[in-house]
């Protein structure tokens, strides 16, 4: 090979690179752009009022003017999903080891947990409502349903420890502990964290569907109560502005726990593997 | 240097194990690992030679006879190095770490355990790679640090399954050469399980040649060449006239294992 082409090679394989990333930044962006625009179209030729359907400068208005009610509806929401995770998170792993330390306790309530969380929780949350205050009741619905993803993905990956590294763990002599701090919960790391990824959006679903639910009772305002109250008041445009909020908290939270993914497991996981050449 | 003694480490009497789903792996074997030999036991797959050392490093239990231990310390916590067929290595662990493993579970310190580690990782060549991630090393060198892994305690018996299967030919002979002057500089014993009679002929000095359904001793074969042996002695005559006597006795191991 002639050394022109041994260096043009590279050259073009980055080019072809950097314009791909660009196509992968720029893509959606025109996507979105496209909609508004069409969007913005559908709204003025048709004249429609905004009751029916605002005009995304309208929404975007709203947004800034109803800033004060919406920042401190966020906050809620964002308060109670995160508790929710949290919950979820020590929940799910703390019931992952005790079923993985004792068949008999998995056996006895796994089939409930199953129960949880194939009964739809916009069902539960009602009665929960009930018997419990509301705030408590919000955060047992988001607890629900993000608690089931990290206890089966959890117990998966405890369950799929090497056999060999397992008997290595035993010929030296390692007590359950040890099997369990040193081995068990390293290799289930990566399942975990898949849960938590599921779990994170789940808790937000959960926590939205509690308010709902709680409808026009709710003294606590989270955003799925203003985007109720909202309609009730056919305020329209501030039903789009809170929705806007909604899509970008679950979207920050996925970035955010897609970060802690790649953050602890770069070093030595499969998934984590960056292509080269 | 490291040869034969008339000590006995472990004896084997009448072992005999049968799987829950029926399957007699094993059925009357009997065996003495003698001290600071090179044991290698060979045979066809699924004669049990992999459960044999299994049994001896206490990962699985026998159904039936008895194994005895003339010195107990030989079988403490840390006395028996294990290296599979597969490196068996922690992914989340670098290679210090990895190789740290007995230590950590036998709850010695890392400050107090490095000196031992890091002898024990440029024994197999891999000083410089204690920081590395198993995923950045080669089949060869994620095997190597098994190997320092199960020597770093200085085990008085090393039990080794099919450790070089799944390797290309010129780490295999790389590998087969310097564990070989690991076991001649420590005298550690070993006894080493393959499904090669190349491999068994160059490294041990007694082959235990065994047949299937159940697995048992069909013939033993001494390998009187001294150590230390090289290159040279793969193309030797004498190489060869082994490797024929071992051939003859896996190929009636295994007509033995079919006709029973």
């Amino acid at each position: 090979m002639s050394r022109a082409g041994t260096r043009a090679a590279p050259a073009r394989a980055d080019d072809q690179l950097r314009r791909e990333r660009w196509l992968r930044v720029l893509s959606p962006i025109a996507a979105l752009v496209l909609g508004v625009v069409a969007w913005d179209l559908v709204v003025r030729v048709n004249v429609l009022p905004p009751y029916v359907l605002p005009s995304p400068l309208l929404v975007l208005q709203t947004l800034f003017a109803d800033w004060a009610i919406l920042w401190r509806a966020l906050l809620t929401t964002l308060a109670i999903t995160f508790e929710g995770l949290i919950l979820a998170l020590a929940g799910g792993i703390g019931l992952a080891v005790l079923f993985n330390q004792s068949r008999a306790v998995e056996y006895s309530l796994y089939p409930y947990a199953v129960v949880l969380q194939v009964t739809p929780v916009v069902a539960i949350a009602p009665l929960l409502l009930i018997y419990l205050p509301q705030q408590v009741a919000v955060l047992a619905c988001a607890w629900i349903v993000a608690f089931f993803p990290v206890l089966a993905n959890t117990t998966l990956g405890l369950n799929s420890v090497d056999r060999n590294l397992l008997a290595l763990f035993s010929l030296y002599g390692a007590s359950r502990w040890r099997i369990l701090v040193n081995l068990k919960l390293p290799a289930a790391l990566p399942h975990m964290l898949g849960g938590l990824k599921i779990a994170g959006g789940l808790s937000l679903i959960g926590a939205v569907v509690a308010e709902i639910a709680a409808g026009s009772a709710g003294a606590g305002s989270g955003l799925a109560y203003r985007i109720v109250e909202s309609g009730y008041r056919l305020n329209i445009p501030r039903m789009f502005a809170a929705l806007i909020l909604l899509s970008a908290t679950g979207i920050a939270m996925f970035i955010a726990l897609s970060a802690l993914t790649h953050l602890l497991l770069r070093r030595w996981h499969e998934s984590a593997l960056v292509e080269e050449g | 240097m490291a040869q034969a003694s008339a000590v006995t480490v472990a004896s084997l009497r009448g072992v005999a194990k049968r799987f829950a789903s029926g399957t007699r792996a094993l059925g009357d074997l009997n065996l003495d690992v003698r001290q600071g030999e090179f044991l290698t036991l060979l045979g066809p797959s699924g004669c049990g030679k992999s459960t044999a050392l299994r049994i001896l490093a206490g990962l699985s239990e026998a159904s039936d006879g008895v194994i005895t231990w003339p010195d107990a310390s030989a079988r403490a916590a840390g006395a028996i190095g294990f290296v599979f067929q597969e490196p068996t290595l922690m992914p989340w662990a670098n290679v210090f770490d990895n190789a740290y493993l007995p230590f950590r579970l036998a709850g010695t310190s890392r400050a107090q355990a490095a000196a031992r580690v890091n002898a024990a990782l440029d024994g197999v060549g891999l000083g410089d790679f204690a920081d590395a991630y198993p995923r950045e090393l080669s089949g060869g060198m994620k095997m190597r640090v098994s190997i320092a892994r199960a020597l770093a305690t200085q085990p008085h018996l090393l039990l080794m399954d099919e450790p070089f299967a799944a390797l290309d030919e010129i780490s295999r002979f790389k590998l087969n050469n310097d564990l070989l002057a690991l076991w001649q500089q420590r005298g550690t014993t070993v006894v080493f399980v393959t499904h090669s009679v190349f491999e068994s002929v160059y490294l041990s000095n007694r082959i235990v040649v065994m047949t299937s359904r159940p697995g048992r001793v069909f013939a033993e074969l001494t390998v009187d060449t001294p150590y230390p042996r090289s290159e040279s002695f793969r193309t030797s005559a004498e190489y060869v006239a082994h490797c024929r006597r071992a051939s003859q006795a896996l190929v009636g191991a295994m007509a033995a294992g079919e006709s029973a």
